[in-house]
C-alpha cells in the first residue's frame, strides 16, 4: 500500500456537479427512513393531543383503553416517568412541550395529554381515538394582531437583539422628501416535510439507541441525555435519511414519547406523528405584522430607516421570528430603528422555519423598497445601487465580501430587466396580465463549531467521520467532494459516513451553516492526513487517522458581516376574472461564496425559490378563533405549491470570493426563499396596479382589492 | 353475528405472491411499509392529499394509503422495488438520478411511479387538464412541460424539486418513445 | 378506526342484500374519500361492502342517443372515454380538474356523487358540525369560511359540494339509477342533493340502503360545445373555490340552447336556471352574460369572508359563455 493519498492528485472535485451519492438508494426505494428500520417485538405509540385550547385535565380514561386489544400501555401525567426540563441545551432552554406529560395544564389545541402504545399501529390509532381525556376549559385567547396592546418587547437572545436605534427616525421622516410608510402582514407557516417525524427507540445493551429523523443527531442525542438525567455516553442518536426538516426537526415530543415508553415496556417503540398532528407539535412560522417607514431624498436616498415586527409566540416558552433583522444589513440611514414585539397567546410556540426572520421579513422590507422607488419614479434596482452601504448599517464591521450589486446586474442581463416598462397595469395578453417585479437577498453566513475525523484506510480508500446531517441538502455528497479535494484524491475513494451521535459532536443542518461548518472540520482533519500520509510509511490495517475539532479556530474568526446575498426577479401573470395568479418566470442569482456541488446547489436554491412562491400565493394556516384549534391541518388545507404552480425557474450565481476566510463556503439553505415574496407582490402590483401587503396573494384577494381600486376610481373620478 | 375483522389474504407484488392475515383496516401502504418490509412507499400524509404512497395496481397508479390492503387482494401490484430490471434502472429511475429530481428522496417513490404511469396514460391517448381540446378529434398534445406538470401534479415534494423532476419526466419519456419508435420500426 | 367486517360483492343484488346484513354497513367504492373519512373518525363503519367488482364499469350509448355510464366506472375511465370528450367535453374536464391522477384511477363515478363535504369543521371530529352531528352547531358560519356557500345555505350549514364531475352532471341533466332491496329507482340530479334546509345531515335523496348503478346522460346536442372551468387557490390538486359547467348554442347571435351549472357555492351543484332563462332567445354578448349572471346571483347570501364568490361566479359566467360564444361562430 502507498502511503500518499493518489498516484496522480486529483483536484476540482468541488466546484463540478457531481449527482447524489445516495442518489441510488433514494430512486429505488432502498433508503430507510427513520420509520422503517424494522425490529422484533417493535410497538407502536400513537399521540393523543388536547382539544382544547387552555385548561387542565381532569381525567385520562385510560382504564377502559388498556382493555382494548394489543394495547399495552397508556402514559400519561398521572404516570409517565418524571424528565427535567430546566437545563441549558444548544440552542437555550428546551421548549416546555418535551417535558411531556409532566403536569395537568394545557397551554394550547394540540398540547399532548397522552401516548397510547399497542402491539399494531391500528390498534393504537383506534385506542388513541377511543382515549377520553375530560377537561376543565378555560377562555383562550388566539387573535394575533397588529396594534394589540398586550404586545411587549423580547429580551435580546445570543441569537436575536430586539431592537437597534440609531439617530431620530421621527426627524429622519419629517426631513424627508419621499416617505412610505405602510403594513404588511404574513401568516401562520408551516414546515410539512413530506416525511413527518418519526422516531423508533429501544434499549440495546444498557444503550438507548434511537433511529430519528433530525437535523443534528448529537444535538438531539445531547437533549434527550439531558432531559432524562441519563449519561449522555448511553444516548446514540442516528438519522441516516431525512425526508426534509426545514428546521422542524430538532428535539420534538415524538422522541420524548418513544424513549418514555420504551423504558416503561423495555420493548422498541416507534412514534410516526400524522401529517395534521405536525401542524401543533412540532413548531412552525408565526404570522408577523410588520411596519415599515422609510424615508428617503427624492433621488430616492434613505434618511429614515424604521422596521417594527411583530409576531407571536406562546404562553410558555419564547420564540421571536426575527423579521426586522434585514435592515441591519441591507440598507443604512442616518436614522434607523429595527425593533421586535411579541404578544403571548394560547397557541404552539413557534421555532426556526427555512430563513427564518428573514423569509416574512424580506417580503415586507423588499416590497417597501418597491413602494419607495414607485414614489420616487426611480428603477427599483437603481434605488437599491443608490443604497449600498460600506459597512454593516448597525455593527459598522466590514463585509466578509458583498456582491449584491452584482447579483443584480447579472439578474438584471439575464431577465431582460432594462426593456421593463416600469408603469403598472399596462401588459395583457387575453385574461392575463402581466408584471415583473425584483427584490434583494439576504441571509447570515454562520458557522458552528464541528469534529471530524477522517481516516486512510489500508485498501486505499479514505473514510470520512463528521455528524452532519443530510435533509435533502446533499451534505453527504457534498462533504465527499470536500474530502477528495482537501485528500487530493478521486471523490470515488472517499466514504462519508454521516448522521450518528456516536460520530462525535458536530453543527447542525440548520441557519445554512452546515456544509460551511462541517466542510472547515473536515478540510482541516483531511489536511492534516494528507500531511501525515506524506511523511511516507505503509499504513495499518486500522488504518491511519487524523480528527479535527474547529471550536478554538471559530472562536478565533475576525469579526465581520458574513452574509450570503443574491437578487430575485419574477414574472407573473394576474387573472382579471378570476383573481388567479400565476408565476410564469422566476430567476435568482446568487452570491454565496463556493458553490461546492453546482448539481445540488441548483437544486437547493430552485426548491427555496419555490418555497417563496409558495409563501407569496398558497401558504396560510387558518386558527378557528372559537376552538383556538387550526381548520384543514392537512396537505388539503394547508396548500404548498404542487407541480403545476412552478413554472421554469433559473437559479445561478456570481463570483463571490470570501478573502481571508479560511473556508470560502457561505451556505445556501435559506436564501433561495428570501426575496421572493416580494418579487411576485412587486410583479404583481405591476402587473395590476394594486400593491398586496398581505400574504397569501389568493385570488379572493386579489378580485377584493381590484374591486375597492375600482370603487376608488369611480369615486375618484366623482368628485373631480 | 359480528362480522370478521380480519381476513388471510394474498397480494401479488412485484410478481411475488405474499400471503399474510390483515386487520381490515390495514392499508396497502401499512402492509407494505409494516408488514412486508417493502419500504421504498413512504407515507407522508396518509389522506390521499402528497402521492408520496403513490404504487401501480394493475398498471395504474394509485395511493396505497387509501387503498385497504384487504381490497387489494387479486390485483396485479407494482412499487418502487419492482420498476427496475434487475440492477438496470427504469429510464425514469435514471433520469432523476441523472438530472437531481428530487433532494430528500421521500417523495421521490411516488413521484417515480407516479411519472411511469403518466408516460403510459399519455401514450395511451389520455387528456388531461391541461388539454385544451379534450375531443377525442383534436388529438392528445405532446407530453410538454405543462402537460407533465399537471399530470404530475397529484405528487407533492416539499424540498421544491419540481423544476428536475419535469425535466426527468420528459427526459424518460422521450427515451421511451424512443424505444418504442424503434420496437416499430 | 374501529374495526369492521369485509366482503366482497360480484352482483348488484348481492351487494344491496349485504348491505342490509349489517348495521352500519357502508358500500367501499375506490375509498378514496370513504377511508379518509374514517381515518378521521367521521366515519365509523361495522362492515364494508366492495362495490368495484360489479358488473357497472361500462360506457356505453343508450336507445335514445344518451350516455349510460357505470357507477363503478373509474373517474379516469369517464374522462378518457372518447364518447364523453366527444359529446359532453365538459363532462371530461370536470372530471380531469379534480383530484389527481392517482386518485381519479381509483374514485367511481358512484362514488364521486357521494363525497362528502370538505370543510374542515366537518372532517374535524374535534368541532361541531350540524352535518356530521346534527345539532351541535356550525361554527363556519362565525368562523373560517372563505370558501364556503353563498347559494342555498341555511344557517345550519353553509358547507359546499366538493365534487366537480356532479357539477357537469347537473348541467346535463343527469339521471342517476339506484338499486334496493325493493328494486330499481331513479333521481334526477335535480333531486339528487335536496336543499340543506334544518337537515345538513341529509346529503341526498337516495332511500336507505340504496346503491347507485349508474348515471344516464340523456341526448343533448348542445353538450358538445360545453366546456368546464375550475378556479382554485393552487393551479392543480385543489379544490374548486369556484366552478362552472357552461354549454351553449348560439345561432345568428342568439341564444337557442344554455345550460349552466356553478360549483363550490352551495351544498349542491347549482343548476343556474334563472340564467338560463334570461339568456334563451336573447343576444349572446356579454352585457346579456351579466346580466343573466346577475340574475342568478340575486339570490346570493354571502357572508363577511365569502362576498368574492359572487364576483367571480359573475366573472365566470361572462368568460366562459363568451369563449364558447367564439367556439360556437368559429
Amino acid at each position: 500500500m502507498t502511503t500518499t493519498t493518489g498516484v496522480a492528485a486529483v483536484t476540482g472535485a468541488v466546484g463540478s456537479a457531481h449527482t447524489r451519492v445516495e442518489g441510488r438508494d433514494k430512486v429505488t426505494g432502498a433508503a430507510r427512513y427513520s420509520g422503517e428500520v424494522p425490529f422484533a417485538e417493535l410497538t407502536h405509540g400513537w399521540l393523543v393531543l388536547s382539544t382544547v385550547a387552555r385548561g387542565r385535565i381532569r381525567s385520562v380514561g385510560d382504564g377502559p383503553v388498556l382493555a382494548m386489544p394489543g394495547v399495552l400501555t397508556v402514559l400519561h401525567h398521572g404516570n409517565a416517568p418524571r424528565v427535567d426540563t430546566d437545563y441549558m441545551g444548544m440552542l437555550g432552554r428546551p421548549n416546555p412541550i418535551v417535558g411531556l406529560f409532566q403536569h395537568d395544564r394545557v397551554p394550547f389545541a394540540g398540547w399532548p395529554v397522552a401516548l397510547v402504545v399497542a402491539e399494531t399501529s391500528e390498534q393504537a390509532r383506534e385506542a388513541a381515538e377511543a382515549l377520553v381525556v375530560q377537561y376543565d376549559e378555560e377562555p383562550h385567547d388566539v387573535a394575533f394582531h397588529s396594534g394589540r396592546s398586550d404586545a411587549y418587547t423580547p429580551g435580546d437572545t445570543p441569537i436575536v437583539k430586539a431592537e437597534t436605534e440609531k439617530g431620530d427616525v421621527e426627524a429622519g421622516l419629517d426631513a424627508s422628501a419621499v416617505v412610505v410608510d405602510a403594513e404588511y402582514t404574513t401568516p401562520e407557516e408551516h414546515h410539512n416535510p413530506m416525511e413527518p417525524h418519526a422516531a423508533t427507540a429501544r434499549w440495546d445493551g444498557g444503550r438507548l439507541d434511537v433511529i430519528d429523523s433530525n437535523q443534528g443527531s448529537s444535538w438531539v442525542a445531547s437533549e434527550l441525555a439531558q432531559l432524562f438525567s441519563f449519561d449522555p455516553a448511553s444516548v446514540r442518536v442516528r438519522s441516516e435519511h431525512v425526508g426534509g426538516a426545514f428546521g422542524s426537526k430538532g428535539l420534538s415530543p415524538h422522541q420524548v414519547a418513544a424513549v418514555m415508553a420504551t423504558t416503561v415496556l423495555h420493548r422498541p417503540v416507534r412514534v410516526v406523528l400524522t401529517r395534521s398532528q405536525m401542524f401543533s407539535l412540532i413548531g412552525y412560522r408565526s404570522p408577523t405584522a410588520q411596519r415599515i417607514r422609510l424615508g428617503a431624498d427624492a433621488d430616492g436616498r434613505l434618511r429614515a430607516f424604521d422596521h417594527q415586527a411583530q409576531s407571536l409566540t406562546s404562553t410558555v416558552h419564547e420564540f421571536v421570528e426575527s423579521s426586522a433583522v434585514l435592515g441591519r444589513v441591507m440598507y443604512d440611514a442616518d436614522a434607523h430603528h429595527t425593533l421586535h414585539r411579541l404578544v403571548r397567546l394560547d397557541v404552539p410556540t413557534p421555532t426556526w422555519m427555512r430563513a427564518p426572520g428573514e423569509a416574512p421579513g424580506s417580503f415586507a422590507l423588499e416590497s417597501a423598497l418597491d413602494e419607495l422607488a414607485e414614489k420616487c419614479g426611480i428603477d427599483p434596482i437603481a434605488l437599491r445601487v443608490r443604497n449600498e452601504p460600506e459597512a454593516g448599517p448597525v455593527s459598522g464591521l466590514p463585509f466578509s465580501s458583498r456582491n449584491v450589486l452584482a447579483c443584480f446586474e447579472e439578474g438584471a442581463r439575464r431577465f431582460g430587466w432594462a426593456d421593463r416598462d416600469p408603469r403598472p397595469g399596462l401588459r395583457r395578453e387575453g385574461r392575463w396580465l402581466l408584471g415583473s417585479g425584483t427584490a434583494a437577498a439576504t441571509y447570515p453566513s454562520g458557522v458552528g463549531p464541528s469534529t471530524a475525523a477522517v481516516t486512510a484506510e489500508a485498501d486505499g480508500t479514505f473514510t470520512v467521520r463528521i455528524n452532519a446531517a443530510d435533509v435533502g441538502t446533499g451534505a453527504r455528497t457534498a462533504m465527499t467532494l470536500v474530502a477528495a479535494d482537501a485528500l487530493e484524491v478521486d471523490p470515488d475513494r472517499v466514504r462519508v459516513r454521516i448522521a450518528d451521535s456516536d460520530l462525535g459532536p458536530a453543527m447542525i443542518a440548520g441557519g445554512s451553516m452546515g456544509t460551511r461548518s462541517w466542510a472547515w472540520a473536515v478540510t482541516v482533519a483531511a489536511n492534516e492526513l494528507r500531511e501525515r500520509l506524506s511523511l511516507g510509511g505503509g499504513i495499518p490495517p486500522e488504518g491511519i487517522t487524523a480528527r479535527s475539532n474547529t471550536a478554538e479556530a471559530i472562536g478565533a474568526l475576525t469579526q465581520k458581516e458574513r452574509h450570503s446575498f443574491g437578487a430575485q426577479f419574477a414574472e407573473v401573470a394576474v387573472d382579471v376574472d378570476t383573481g388567479e395568479v400565476r408565476v410564469r418566470r422566476l430567476l435568482g442569482i446568487y452570491a454565496a461564496g463556493t458553490i461546492v456541488n453546482p448539481l445540488t446547489a441548483r437544486s437547493q436554491f430552485i426548491g427555496g425559490m419555490i418555497w417563496g412562491l409558495s409563501m407569496a400565493l398558497h401558504e396560510e394556516a387558518i386558527r378557528d378563533q372559537a376552538s383556538g384549534s387550526h381548520v384543514g391541518a392537512d396537505l388539503a388545507g394547508y396548500h404548498f405549491a404542487s407541480h403545476a404552480d412552478v413554472p421554469i425557474i433559473e437559479a445561478d450565481w456570481v463570483d463571490d470570493p470570501v478573502p481571508g476566510d479560511p473556508v470560502g463556503i457561505k451556505g445556501i439553505g435559506e436564501i433561495g426563499i428570501v426575496g421572493v415574496a416580494a418579487a411576485i407582490a412587486n410583479a404583481v402590483w405591476h402587473a395590476t396596479g394594486v400593491r398586496h401587503r398581505d400574504l397569501p396573494i389568493r385570488p379572493d384577494r386579489v378580485l377584493c382589492a381590484a374591486d375597492e381600486a375600482r370603487r376608488r376610481a369611480a369615486g375618484g373620478a366623482g368628485s373631480a | 353475528m359480528a362480522p370478521s375483522t380480519s381476513s388471510a389474504i394474498t397480494l401479488n407484488i412485484n410478481g411475488e405472491k405474499y400471503t399474510l392475515p390483515v386487520d381490515h383496516r390495514t392499508t396497502l401502504l401499512d402492509a407494505l411499509r409494516e408488514r412486508l418490509d417493502l419500504t421504498g412507499s413512504k407515507k407522508g400524509c396518509d389522506q390521499g392529499q402528497c402521492g408520496a404512497c403513490t404504487v401501480l395496481l394493475d398498471g395504474r397508479r394509485a395511493v396505497s394509503c387509501l387503498q385497504l390492503a384487504v381490497a387489494a387482494e387479486g390485483r396485479v401490484i407494482t412499487t418502487i422495488e419492482g420498476v427496475a430490471d434487475g440492477e438496470q434502472l427504469h429510464p425514469v429511475q435514471q433520469a432523476f438520478l441523472d438530472l437531481d429530481g428530487f433532494q430528500c428522496g421521500y417523495c421521490t417513490p411516488g413521484q417515480i411511479c407516479s411519472a411511469i404511469a403518466v408516460i403510459e396514460e399519455h401514450a395511451a391517448g389520455w387528456p388531461s387538464a391541461a388539454t385544451d381540446d379534450v375531443r377525442p378529434e383534436a388529438g392528445v398534445p405532446a407530453l410538454g412541460a405543462e402537460e407533465i406538470r399537471e399530470r404530475m401534479s397529484g405528487n407533492l415534494c416539499r424540498c421544491g424539486a419540481y423544476v428536475s423532476i419535469v425535466q426527468a419526466v420528459a427526459q424518460a419519456a422521450e427515451a421511451t418513445g424512443t424505444q418504442d419508435k424503434e420496437a416499430v420500426a | 378506526m374501529r374495526e369492521f367486517g369485509y366482503e366482497r360483492a360480484f352482483g348488484v343484488s348481492e351487494a344491496v342484500a349485504l348491505l342490509g346484513s349489517a348495521p352500519d354497513a357502508r358500500f367501499l367504492g375506490g375509498g378514496t374519500n370513504l377511508v379518509d373519512l374514517m381515518k378521521a373518525g367521521v366515519e365509523r363503519p361495522a362492515l364494508l361492502v366492495d362495490v368495484r367488482e360489479l358488473p357497472l364499469d361500462g360506457v356505453g350509448f343508450t336507445g335514445g342517443g344518451g350516455l349510460r355510464i357505470g357507477a363503478t366506472v373509474t373517474n379516469s375511465d369517464l374522462a378518457a372515454h372518447p364518447e364523453v370528450r366527444r359529446h359532453h367535453p365538459a363532462l371530461a374536464q370536470a372530471v380531469l380538474a379534480g383530484a389527481s391522477g392517482q386518485l381519479r384511477n381509483m374514485a367511481t363515478v358512484g362514488g364521486n356523487l357521494l363525497q362528502r363535504t370538505r370543510c374542515g369543521y366537518f372532517t374535524d371530529i374535534s368541532k361541531p358540525c350540524n352535518k356530521r352531528s346534527p345539532g351541535s352547531g356550525c361554527p363556519a358560519v362565525d368562523g373560517e369560511h372563505h370558501n364556503h356557500a353563498i347559494l342555498g345555505a341555511s344557517a345550519r350549514c353553509i358547507a359546499t359540494h366538493p365534487s366537480d364531475m356532479a357539477v357537469a352532471l347537473a348541467a346535463f341533466d343527469a339521471v342517476i339509477s339506484y338499486e334496493t332491496a325493493d328494486g330499481p329507482g331513479e333521481l334526477p340530479m335535480s333531486e339528487f342533493y335536496p336543499p340543506v334546509g334544518d337537515t345538513p345531515h341529509i346529503e341526498t335523496a337516495l332511500p336507505p340502503g340504496a346503491l347507485i348503478t349508474g348515471v344516464t346522460l340523456p341526448p343533448s346536442p348542445v353538450a358538445a360545445h360545453s366546456r368546464y372551468r375550475k378556479v382554485r387557490e393552487r393551479a392543480s390538486y385543489a379544490f374548486a373555490i369556484g366552478s362552472i359547467a357552461a354549454a351553449l348554442d348560439v345561432r345568428d347571435g342568439v341564444v337557442r340552447e344554455v345550460r349552466l351549472a356553478l360549483g363550490a357555492v352551495a351544498s349542491r351543484p347549482w343548476r343556474a336556471r334563472a340564467a338560463e332563462q334570461a339568456l334563451i332567445g336573447g343576444p349572446a354578448n356579454a352585457e346579456a352574460f351579466a346580466a343573466a349572471a346577475d340574475a342568478e346571483l340575486a339570490a346570493a347570501e354571502p357572508l363577511p369572508d365569502n362576498g368574492y364568490k359572487v364576483t367571480l361566479m359573475r366573472s365566470l359566467v361572462v368568460a366562459v359563455l363568451t369563449e364558447l360564444t367564439e367556439e360556437v361562430s368559429r
